[in-house]
């Protein structure tokens, strides 16, 4: 896997340039020491490929996903703070200040508190994932994101026994997100949540960044979850608040159509929509006239998760 | 469908009909539809199919309300040009989304309740579109009004069809419900008060027909 990095800047542009927010540097920085350890290194992507053999993505050359062109992931987005097309939330979400930006943590953790993106992001280390993401609309796509697993950050704030669930909350700017301040449709801000198990997983995902670069903020920058196994919904965008809990959160869908959004949301051709279909979707980048393609349980990481819910009717928890 | 004297505005209709397929032609050669590209499409031919069945069902109100004669014609092309869109829409989720597997097929109609009412109301313009033409109107006699009233049905099942597939904005589908409300609205006031007249005409006879 090629990984674009940083273009070569001179330092008299670092030092006095503006546009370069922190975050941005930090990001770089960080990616650039990714590129270089794994040309230096092959055997260090070789090493995650033998954490996980199964993993419908990897990290190095034979990867079998085609990514999706960057170009359709990034004017594609169901962003309803700002509006319900998926192609205007690319130019409106432009307004969202999101350097600086803090993340407050709180609930059945040792370590509560309100931390900078920044602090936190120097203490991670950048992979790149290469995930597909199922819409529960229908549509899929095969994203390069650039992150950490959450589990890595959770274990620094030290979460105690009872920590059961984990409830994340999207930004409320009203100011700059047109929906928000109409009130528009759903409960605001955002609410997500996952059980701990499933959090703690090595695939979940904070994203920071994709195709090489920093996130688009209409794919949810600074900071968003990537749960590749969920419909779309629950891969939560801009995240600024992370609270670990004894119990389920109400999360947003769910609390808006109980019958249709389950709090799982695990992809699952079995399980109808209850006014769509779930068994097939479409690929963005795919042809006309190409079939669409044949959903997979679990979007084809039940090796990986599957284990998670072995003792549970997915009929009935959907 | 020849047109007659009276009916000027034909020609200006049927070509002004094609002109959402133009656009979309244009829009497909300058890669313009989008992420999503087929269901930008789909969504557009079924867009346009719901205004021309909006547009049909507005010509006998207005026909009604403005005294203007013999607009029967434009309904027919209104109407025509609804069941035209609506089988793009059918052939885009058939052949150029779903690639012909019919068992695909089969199994996305079964499991998504909204396509159903799209089936409902497909058929129904269908069989209205094959039995259109003043020949057909001869052949069926009182059967063809009849049949033709369908049409409500299958307004009412394009909404839901439209309505049930939408996640929550619902902005601009109000405002579809809204026309076809009111469009069948005025057939149920027109119903209504002809009901109203044939009761007060039969106890009070000859004096209710100077109102």
């Amino acid at each position: 896997m090629i990984i674009k990095t940083a273009k070569p800047l001179p330092s008299s542009e670092i030092t006095d340039q503006t546009i370069f927010v922190n975050r941005r540097r930090i990001i770089k920085a960080m990616m650039a020491a990714t590129a270089l350890a794994s040309s230096l290194k092959p055997q260090l992507s070789l090493a995650v490929e033998q954490h996980w053999p199964g993993l419908p993505n990897s990290f190095g050359p034979g990867n079998s996903l085609t990514t999706t062109p960057a170009k359709l992931v990034k004017n594609y987005t169901n962003y309803y703070e700002f509006s319900f097309n998926k192609e205007d939330s690319t130019k409106l979400a432009q307004k969202l200040p999101i350097d600086p930006w803090s993340v407050t943590v709180s609930g059945e953790v040792e370590k509560p508190g309100v931390y900078d993106l920044a602090d936190l992001l120097r203490r991670q280390t950048l992979e790149e994932r290469i995930y597909r993401f199922r819409c529960v609309e229908g549509w899929s796509m095969v994203v390069p994101w650039l992150g950490f697993p959450l589990s890595n950050l959770l274990k620094e704030f030290r979460p105690l026994s009872a920590a059961r669930f984990v409830k994340f909350t999207t930004v409320f700017r009203p100011e700059v997100m047109p929906k928000q301040q109409a009130n528009a449709m759903l409960n605001w801000p955002y609410v997500e949540g996952l059980r701990i198990d499933e959090a703690m997983h090595p695939l979940t995902l904070l994203a920071v960044g994709m195709y090489g670069d920093t996130l688009p903020k209409q794919n949810g920058a600074p900071l968003r979850l990537v749960v590749p196994w969920k419909y779309g919904f629950k891969s939560i965008k801009a995240i600024v608040k992370i609270e670990l809990l004894r119990n389920a959160p109400l999360t947003t869908w769910n609390q808006a159509a109980p019958d249709e959004y389950g709090f799982y949301a695990n992809v699952n051709p079995d399980v109808p929509h209850p006014r769509w279909s779930q068994r097939s979707e479409r690929l963005l980048g795919s042809h006309f006239f190409s079939p669409r393609r044949t959903t997979e349980i679990f979007n084809g990481y039940g090796e990986q998760v599957a284990s998670l819910y072995r003792e549970m009717n997915l009929q009935h928890f959907y | 469908m020849i047109p007659s004297a009276t009916n000027k505005y034909w020609w200006l209709i049927l070509a002004g009909g094609l002109l959402p397929l133009w656009s979309l032609g244009v829009d497909i050669v300058g890669d313009r539809l989008g992420s999503n590209p087929i269901q930008a499409l789909h969504i557009r031919l079924g867009d346009w199919a719901l205004r021309f069945l909006c547009l049909t069902l507005a010509v006998t109100p207005l026909q009604t309300i403005s005294k203007w004669r013999g607009m029967a014609e434009y309904r027919q092309l209104l109407g025509l040009y609804t069941g035209f869109y609506a089988t793009l829409h059918l052939w885009v989720y058939l052949v150029v989304d779903q690639a012909l597997q019919w068992s695909a097929i089969g199994g996305d109609i079964l499991e998504s309740r909204y396509i159903w009412f799209g089936v409902i109301a497909y058929l129904i313009i269908l069989a209205l579109m094959l039995t259109s033409s003043a020949w057909a109107k001869k052949q069926m006699g009182k059967y063809w009004k009849k049949l033709h009233r369908l049409i409500y049905l299958a307004a009412v099942s394009a909404m839901i069809h439209y309505l049930w597939q939408l996640k929550g904005n619902l902005a601009e589908p109000m405002l579809y419900v809204l026309i076809i409300t009111l469009l069948l609205g005025f057939r149920v006031l027109v119903w209504l008060k002809k009901r109203h007249f044939n009761r007060l005409m039969i106890p009070l006879g000859k004096r209710n027909q100077e109102e």
